[in-house]
């Protein structure tokens, strides 16, 4: 077990544990909070596996505007001076079962596939160049949609969420 | 134990049942939507993963780019909504929302 692996375990264990605390908690702050350190854990991840652009991606995108997005929908929603903010859940057992053997038969057929794998990566470089020269080739019609698409969804989420209704 | 494709996706199978776990089980209409974050992160792993053990082809990593776009369009039209419900019933327990319009 080398050092790579230790650091693996360690991002792997932050991932689960805040995971963990996001979908069990009561209390909708300590999820919210949690989730921050899930983030943080698969962006660890990402750069594990020589991904360092999404890694920022992850941390600047995710953290910096869902997370922060989904914290002011939370503090919009509940009140939280009084002791409101804690939630209940439904289902408990059926979802434990179907969330166990969901998790169960992933993980056989993830571990007993023999995967193919080419082990090519002998110099590691950095990623952004060629991610954006694929960006301008290859995936160049998707990636203007998804900038379309996402123009209009952030405008159709203001114009939903606006106060007064300038469409009679 | 050295680290290989295997443990990546059993990672990201862990989290993704994590995910499903918090979208079935939980009222609150934006646990829900913390559970469906759990589970785009858990799908971006297995495409980096696939990607870095491909020879560091780099389709899989631009696909997770895609997911992250559509993951925050998703997270500002869903909170637009959960605003607007809360708005309208007062509650955004996804249990108790069972009516179409007032």
């Amino acid at each position: 077990m080398n050092l790579f692996d230790i650091i693996f375990y360690f991002f792997t264990a932050i991932t689960l544990v805040s995971a963990g605390i996001v979908v069990i908690s009561r209390n909708i702050i300590h999820s919210a909070f949690s989730l921050l350190f899930t983030f943080f854990g698969v962006a660890g991840i990402y750069v594990l596996l020589n991904a360092d652009f999404i890694a920022v991606a992850q941390i600047l995108i995710y953290v910096g505007g869902i997370l922060v997005l989904l914290v002011f929908g939370v503090m919009l929603t509940n009140k939280v001076v009084s002791v409101e903010i804690k939630t209940g859940t439904l289902n408990t057992l059926p979802a434990t079962l179907l969330v166990a053997i969901t998790a169960g038969s992933l993980c056989g057929v993830f571990y007993a596939t023999n995967w193919k794998v080419v082990e090519g990566v002998s110099d590691i470089k950095t990623t952004t160049n060629s991610i954006g020269e694929i960006f301008m080739t290859t995936y160049l019609l998707p990636f203007e949609v998804a900038s379309v698409v996402l123009l209009v969804a952030l405008i159709g989420a203001a114009l939903i969420a606006r106060k007064d209704k300038i469409l009679k | 134990m050295h680290v290989t494709l295997t443990h990546y996706l059993i990672l990201s199978a862990l989290l993704f049942s994590l995910g499903l776990y918090g979208v079935v089980t939980r009222k609150n209409a934006i646990l829900v939507l913390m559970g469906i974050e759990l589970i785009l992160n858990s799908a971006n792993i297995n495409f980096i993963a696939f990607s870095r053990y491909s020879g560091m082809r780099l389709d899989g990593q631009v696909i997770a780019l895609f997911v992250i776009i559509l993951a925050a369009a998703e997270a500002a039209i869903a909170l637009a909504i959960v605003l607007n419900i809360y708005k309208q019933f007062r509650t955004v327990n996804v249990d108790e929302i069972n009516k179409l319009k007032e």
